[in-house]
């Protein structure tokens, strides 16, 4: 629940328009540089995370570079499904509608090349997977309802090949994309947009002490594509976009190939 | 934990301008106890409740983003009529229009109607409605005998001028945000025919448009006037006005048909030809600074002094006559700006308003004035003056420059002395709200608002905005 102290943003008025969202996993990386954009563009806020603490900050960072209330916190683990439709409930109500949702969470639990971890796979698949199922059924079923909404779900360009080095991430990412579509199909029919984004590497927590990384960019920049395909309605987007045309290359390695890369 | 609502239950709402859009829980009861009901769910869901009629207030007063709103349309039987004294008992969702048609064969009308016959009831309370007559007769408020309310408190309680009278003051006129209004009573006036007798003329400027308001006002039922407010330089407030008074006893030779609900139809088509329902459509395209100026100018011109007869409901109602208008405007809609001006002041005010319009490139696409005299209800809008609403097109393009128009606006209308109608205005700040209401009058609606509703169950976007701690 966010602290008392902070007065509930205003609502809406025909002159003042406001669009609302919700960044679910928004303490740190990709998520943090999207709450800050998308508040710089008058957006009305929503920031989930598990460290409270981070989230009291970028609140207050936000808030205060606003002149008003423009985040509200909310401490949420993604893996506590039980709580998550009334906590829906009380964000909707305290932003005064909801225009667009932001799926950021995601972990990445690496085993090693020749090792097991069920605990950890499990922990991935929480996270990256059933999280966003428990966040984006409901809200899917409110966008249906209203025939308005946009939802934007963080995949990665991990998604679309099964590797060697991480099979539960990539799997749990290949799960997301493919669930985004079929939403993408459900719902494009009322009006809602589903946006399936595709970072390469992005210079977070994520990739610290990773090894082979390349083409690492800002989470500045993977932000500002974001944000430029949420405002363009489009409905996936890969950053930095060259990703697009390597990963078009990389899905048509055969196998007999594929299986002998190790990465 | 909380009563979790299903989601697929969120409705989009919209105000009557369609230039606001907000979702909501909506429950409809078809039962007065399920007002009861309602407010038990919404303490359990921790969620507010906002009371919707026919959805016809300009700003945000029908939405409550994110929570609930208990649209009352469903409440709408009329429980008696007596058409010997001429007093209705009504639920909250019987709209103007079942009552007129109800009350007009047995020689009765309304005393105060709005400009279109959809409003409900508990709405017209709500907000106390005024009409052409305002300055004779008041506003709707004056006319209840008596109205029973359900209190998020679960109190039922019966209020009248005597019973109750400072729940009957603030109730009436509050927002809805005091309670549910279950039965309203009210007095119906007699009249002897179905036509009204008017006569219309142009005022070339703004000092004639307000000196025949008020030389008028003595010998007038109704009085309105139409400004054509993309006129500047000196036929800045040219416009029309039109005086309306009842027909006495034996004017009428035909009053029995004329009362009948059939004669005081408005017809399907204009011209006898042209469906009146894709007129929106046809005048969306026109709907620009150009189209709205040809337009006045051409009504002002061939604008001549006549006098006719006319049936109640054509000379009320003008904004049912093209259906749905208010979608010409386009996606964005648009909002309407009253403002409520003593007679001292309000020609210099609103000849910088409008000269303000004009120099800002925004001016309003219609102009309409009244004459108004103040009542003791206690979030009031009246005065003993008059009051000039003006539709405004909303656009992308528009809305920050109008935003700071609007705001100019208020401060001239504040600085003369002016007060807001909370049915209207979709700007008017919690600052203020508490300028031209007074603290002690806030305050006082603050006390009523914690007896009648100590959880605070009853809030809408409108509250939140006007009543703000901010």
């Amino acid at each position: 629940m966010p602290p008392i102290t902070t007065p509930l943003p205003r609502r809406a008025t025909p002159l003042q328009p406001r669009r609302r969202a919700i960044i679910v996993g928004a303490s740190s990386g990709i998520g943090l540089t999207l709450a800050r954009r998308l508040a710089r563009e008058g957006y009305t806020l929503a920031l989930l995370a598990r460290r409270a603490d981070l989230l009291a900050s970028l609140c207050e960072e936000i808030n205060n570079a606003a002149g008003e209330t423009r985040a509200l916190a909310y401490p949420h683990d993604v893996t506590d499904y039980d709580t998550l439709p009334d906590l829906l409930q009380r964000i909707v109500a305290d932003l005064g509608g909801l225009d667009l949702f932001i799926y950021n969470t995601g972990i990445s639990l690496p085993v090693g090349l020749k090792k097991y971890d069920f605990e950890k796979d499990r922990r991935t698949t929480e996270v990256n997977y059933l999280g966003a199922l428990a966040w984006l059924n409901p809200v899917a079923a409110m966008f249906q309802s209203l025939k308005a909404g946009q939802i934007v779900g963080l995949s990665s360009v991990a998604g679309e090949r099964g590797r060697v080095g991480n099979p539960s991430y990539n799997a749990s990412k290949a799960a997301l994309t493919c669930y985004l579509e079929a939403m993408r199909n459900r719902l494009s029919r009322y009006g809602v947009n589903v946006l399936t984004a595709k970072p390469g590497f992005v210079d977070t927590d994520m990739i610290l002490g990773a090894k082979g990384t390349f083409w690492v960019i800002p989470a500045e920049q993977a932000a500002a594509d974001i944000c430029r395909a949420i405002r363009k309605r489009r409905q996936e987007v890969y950053t930095p976009a060259r990703w697009r045309w390597v990963m078009l290359i990389v899905r048509n390695i055969p196998s007999f190939i594929f299986r002998r890369l190790i990465f | 934990m909380n009563t979790t609502l299903p989601h697929e239950k969120l409705t989009l709402l919209e105000n009557f301008g369609h230039s606001l859009r907000s979702p909501a829980y909506v429950f409809q009861p078809t039962e007065v106890d399920e007002i009861g009901q309602a407010f038990e769910l919404t303490k359990q869901t921790s969620l507010t409740v906002t009371l919707r009629g026919a959805g016809r207030s300009y700003n945000d007063a029908a939405l409550n983003g994110g929570g609930i709103v208990l649209d009352l349309q469903r409440l709408n039987h009329i429980r008696t009529w007596n058409p010997e004294s001429g007093i209705i008992c009504a639920e909250p969702g019987v709209t103007l229009q079942q009552v007129w048609q109800t009350v007009l064969p047995d020689c009765w009308w309304p005393p105060v109607v709005s400009g279109t016959m959809f409003t409900t009831l508990g709405g017209c309370l709500g907000m106390n409605i005024h009409g052409k007559n305002n300055f004779r007769m008041g506003t709707i408020g004056e006319h209840v005998l008596e109205f029973t309310a359900w209190l998020p408190t679960g109190a039922q309680v019966t209020c009248s001028p005597k019973k109750n009278g400072d729940l009957f003051r603030a109730m009436i006129g509050g927002m809805g945000m005091l309670g549910v209004f279950t039965s309203i009573t009210l007095q119906m006036k007699r009249v002897h025919s179905g036509l009204l007798e008017v006569e219309a003329w142009n005022v070339p400027d703004l000092k004639t448009h307000l000196h025949d308001l008020e030389a008028r006002k003595e010998d007038a039922d109704y009085l309105v006037g139409w400004m054509d407010c993309t006129a500047g330089g000196r036929g800045l407030g040219r416009g029309q006005l039109h005086q309306a008074n009842y027909l006495h006893e034996g004017d009428d030779p035909d009053a029995k048909k004329t009362m009948q609900v059939e004669h005081q139809t408005l017809p399907a088509r204009f011209f006898g030809l042209l469906p009146k329902s894709i007129l929106h459509t046809c005048m969306a395209p026109f709907m620009n600074n150009l189209g709205p100026w040809s337009a006045n100018t051409a009504k002002y011109l061939i604008g001549r002094h006549k006098t006719y007869r006319q049936p109640h409901a054509a000379f009320h109602f003008l904004l049912d006559y093209i259906p749905d208008w208010e979608l010409a405007y386009g996606r964005d809609g648009l909002i309407q700006y009253q403002s409520f001006i003593p007679k001292e002041t309000a020609l210099d005010a609103w000849t910088e308003m409008l000269n303000l319009s004009h120099r800002r490139g925004l001016p309003a696409y219609l102009g309409v004035t009244k004459r108004h005299r103040p009542d003791n209800f206690l979030l009031s809008h009246a005065v003993d003056g008059y009051s000039l609403a003006l539709d405004f097109k909303v656009t992308d393009g528009n809305r920050s420059t109008m935003a700071q128009m609007l705001q100019d606006f208020d401060r001239i209308t504040l600085a003369a002395g002016g007060r807001f109608y909370f049915a209207k205005n979709s700007e008017t700040t919690a600052e203020t709200a508490i300028r031209f209401l007074g603290e002690e009058t806030v305050v006082k609606f603050r006390l009523l608002k914690k007896r009648c509703d100590p959880y605070n169950l009853l809030e809408s976007d409108l509250f939140r905005r006007v009543f703000s701690d901010a």
